[in-house]
């Protein structure tokens, strides 16, 4: 046993000395119709916009605006009731149109209407050079961007009080259709440096940016890792596995370069600036392509006018087919999204006795169905449904297949149904976020809400811990 | 189809709670989403999700079970106008096999799916379908003349008490499948084992009635192993002619219905790997545990174990080695479920099957005991792989030392 344990810790070292290149070996690329082309499209301008509290897991939202009141670009909207020095703020300037309750008076979103000038805070002049790790703290707590900054463990947004081992920024987004970092970041790389610069600050440790393997980046005051594989090799969470994973008692934080942008923005002009170049994808969408828009609005404003025609029904997601969220077209675009798919509902569609079909149009990973006939390089077109009823963990090494990290999923995903919190903390659930399981739940013969699961389970984890 | 599923949703609310049939929601449900591909959309998580399903997994092992069902009902019949002397058709022979085999695998169905049923319904679960295999490999380890309320029985002791008690499919301990012919093997050890049951000698239906010919014997190779005393082996079929590796390799031998070819396991087993259905790493280490002790036994060769005179390629060949390693040993539920936890637990199996079959007087086949052996001791095998990783993540906190609470 002790030699295997050497084995393995020799080439994990092994990886780290070669820190330019790490190959992900186990992972999937979902084969999807629908890609984006490479132009940019302006969105027709939003008249409303809004944020969800939703978005920002663990958040208690604490408003701070009545309706008609008016703001700013950088105007808090609100803050979380537990740590209210974390600002949630307004993208736009305009009036408060409404705050939308729900439920038991669950705050459902805060809509602002646009005055279509986007006039911002001014936050004066910003050298991060020149500035401490308290003071750039204070700029993004206030600035409402510290909500983009989150934790290992428990995927939330992080402690400000807790300091980093280190921070991680994936520069590259693996997901199924999604947008090309590098092609958005065009002609915005001293804003990614500022940005870069200014959380450098926040970390005694290293700032690593995980980017694919044929990035151009140049980029200074980091580590760079280069990433080669299939999804998730852009998830933060993989590519800390694969370099410097998190241990008991460690806390690194993590970020999105997407969102670093909007700090380096900050950081550069001294004003906020929530334009986000997004892809509007999938197969339900008339012409694919990136759009150019503001976080939080409305998602009418992105998709309309290119959208199928179509008799049966359709499901909008901000974000990802792995990880984002079901919304309609009088919703808004959500805070961490960088990507708006449209595919098929496939609620209104019977298909008979498809277990024995040939299935030739089917994607499976698996050579089950007669779709392997056509190679590796046909697309699909997924619709929405489940494909089969939930049962017990039947099959296994099929999470293994897709989970690039030295963790036993399967193991990991029965401690947290269990809630056996010893043997959690020793499989690695302090590792892992919800989206790390994402490829699983795909795969997963069994249909179980793997997910959810994790994520009820860091919840519960967290509030035992604290 | 369009009338069809209209039919099915004017009929539906008679099924839900408080229906005139809701006790039999969930075999309504088994029957609808076998008829239509349930049409629910996810809710939470991912919202598209890989085209296999349980259903679709179990189909395809059983579409492996055929090539090596098919084959057994011919030999069925083989074995039988061999023993009686006369020379069929193809289609007669196959014929009186099919009618042999039938009755068997609708018994094994109608109790193992009854049963399913209704504790379904009791637990207000949908109908699982893990029995469809299991169902299928019943009828197919036992021999020609093992009586149908025995394989009643049998059945419904293994799915009820190998399984429904501890929860259904996906949380029982030990092969269905492989408890039946356990049960059949203790509970009626003189209908499970000797000379007289692997060859149908009467008639099936009235068909193919006839006397045995002289020098008849029905004992099969391992059979005539078990009760070899002297070192000079030699393998006959039931009429007294020498067989070789290649006949034991094709599998007109006699045997349980359908472990005797290894060629028709392996075209399943082929299926089973190109599909990705079953493990390579399981199926591979059975093969290389029985091959490696077999070829141990035989470097140590003794007249006290006369088995150990045959080659490995025997071994494989022979008894229920095969089936076991492709159909038994792979399954995931019962199986070790750590990659490296898969090539201890294959390959242990192949070696004690080989050891029980050559050192064990009284049990002339191991394929069974050994798998049943090692569902007992996989969780055991994981356990030591999994704290191997949880090692490796203590080591690894130690080493980096640097925390920040």
């Amino acid at each position: 046993m002790t030699k295997s344990c050497n084995f393995a810790l020799g080439k994990k070292s092994v990886v780290k000395s070669m820190a330019d290149l790490v190959k992900i070996k186990r992972g999937l690329d979902i084969p999807l119709v629908g890609e984006a082309a490479k132009n940019i499209q302006t969105a027709s301008k939003a008249e409303m916009y809004a944020i969800v509290p939703d978005d920002f897991h663990g958040v208690t939202p604490k408003i701070l605006v009545k309706s008609g009141e008016e703001v700013k670009v950088g105007t808090p909207l609100m803050c979380d009731k537990n740590r209210p020095e974390i600002n949630f703020v307004s993208p736009v300037s305009g009036t408060v149109e409404a705050v939308n309750r729900g439920e038991r008076r669950k705050v459902l979103e805060i809509v602002v209407k646009s005055d279509g000038k986007f006039d911002a805070v001014d936050f004066g002049k910003l050298d991060a050079g020149k500035m401490d790790a308290q003071a750039v703290k204070e700029t993004l707590l206030k600035s409402g961007l510290f909500a983009y900054i989150k934790q290992r463990p428990y995927d939330v947004i992080a402690n400000p009080e807790v300091e980093p081992r280190d921070i991680f920024v994936t520069a590259f987004d693996s997901a199924p259709l999604a947008p090309d970092f590098e092609f958005v970041a065009e002609g915005e790389e001293a804003a990614l440096q500022a940005g870069i610069d200014a959380i450098a600050k926040l970390t005694s440790g290293k700032v690593y940016v995980g980017v694919k393997a044929d990035s151009k980046l140049s980029l200074k005051g980091c580590e760079v890792v280069k990433f080669q594989g299939a999804h998730p090799a852009g998830n933060v969470g993989v590519q800390i596995a694969n370099v410097a994973p998190v241990n008991k008692g460690e806390v690194v934080w993590t970020m999105s370069a997407f969102d670093l942008l909007l700090i380096g923005r900050l950081f550069t002009t001294g004003k906020l600036d929530f334009t986000r170049t997004i892809t509007l994808a999938g197969s339900e969408v008339e012409a694919p392509q990136y759009v150019k828009t503001v976080a939080g609005a409305s998602i009418a404003s992105i998709i309309s006018g290119n959208v199928k025609k179509a008799d049966h029904n359709q499901r909008i997601i901000s974000g990802n087919v792995l990880t984002g969220t079901k919304v309609s077209a009088e919703d808004y675009l959500r805070a961490y999204s960088t990507q708006v798919t449209i595919i098929p509902e496939g609620d209104d569609c019977n298909e008979f006795v498809g277990w024995a079909t040939p299935g030739c149009g089917k994607f499976s990973v698996s050579r089950t169905f007669g779709s392997w006939l056509f190679g590796k390089n046909k697309k699909y077109n997924i619709d929405a449904r489940l494909r089969g009823g939930e049962r017990g963990i039947i099959m296994s090494g099929e999470y293994d297949s897709v989970f690039p990290m030295d963790i036993l999923p399967e193991f990991l995903i029965k401690a947290v149904i269990a809630f056996d919190i010893d043997k959690m903390e020793n499989l690695g659930i302090y590792e892992v976020a919800p989206e790390d399981f994402a490829l699983c739940e795909f795969v997963d013969t069994s249909k179980l809400p793997l997910q959810q699961i994790i994520r009820n389970g860091l919840d519960a984890l967290m509030k035992e811990m604290n | 189809m369009e009338k069809l599923r209209k039919y099915i949703d004017k009929i539906k609310p008679n099924f839900e709670p408080g229906g005139k049939y809701a006790k039999l929601q969930s075999v309504f449900e088994g029957f609808e989403t076998f008829l239509f591909v349930p049409n629910a959309t996810s809710k939470s998580g991912v919202h598209v999700h890989d085209s296999i399903d349980s259903k679709r997994t179990m189909t395809v092992v059983i579409l492996a079970l055929l090539p090596a069902l098919l084959f057994g009902m011919y030999n069925v019949g083989y074995q039988h106008y061999l023993a009686i002397g006369a020379s069929e058709s193809f289609i007669t022979t196959f014929i009186y096999g099919f009618l042999a085999v039938l009755p068997k695998i609708v018994v094994s169905y109608v109790v193992g799916l009854g049963i399913e049923f209704v504790s379904a319904q009791l637990r207000g679960h949908e109908i699982q379908e893990g029995f469809l295999v299991s169902g299928m490999l019943i009828p197919m380890i036992v021999p020609v003349d093992t009586p149908l309320w025995m394989i009643a029985v049998a059945t419904a002791f293994a799915v009820i008490f190998a399984k429904e008690i501890f929860g259904g499919t996906g949380m029982n301990i030990f092969n269905v499948a492989l408890i039946t012919r356990a049960f059949l093997f203790f509970a009626y050890p003189s209908k499970m084992s000797g000379d007289s049951v692997f060859v149908r000698t009467s008639d099936t239906f009235g068909m193919g009635a006839g006397e045995v010919v002289e020098g008849f014997s029905g004992a099969t190779p391992l059979g005539q192993l078990a009760t070899q005393t002297s070192g000079d082996v030699v393998l006959t079929d039931i009429v007294g002619n020498t067989i070789s590796t290649w006949d034991l390799f094709l599998g007109l031998i006699p045997g349980s219905i359908g472990e005797t070819s290894t060629l028709a396991i392996l075209i399943g087993a082929a299926v089973l790997l190109f599909t990705g259905i079953a493990s390579w790493r399981i199926m591979l280490s059975v093969f290389a545990g029985g091959f490696a002790m077999s070829l141990l036994a035989s470097t140590f060769a003794s007249a006290t174990y006369p088995g150990s005179f045959l080659t490995p390629v025997d071994h494989i060949c022979l008894g229920g080695f095969a089936f076991a390693a492709v159909f038994m040993a792979t399954d995931p539920v019962t199986g070790a479920r750590t990659n490296v936890g898969k090539y201890i637990y294959g390959f242990l199996i192949g070696a004690i099957t080989i050891i029980i079959r050559l050192y064990n007087n009284g049990y002339p086949e191991g394929a069974m005991l050994a798998v049943l052996l090692m569902n007992v001791f996989a969780p055991l095998i994981d356990y030591f792989v999994v704290e191997s990783n949880v090692k490796r993540r203590m080591k690894r906190a130690k080493k980096g030392g640097t925390t920040n609470e």
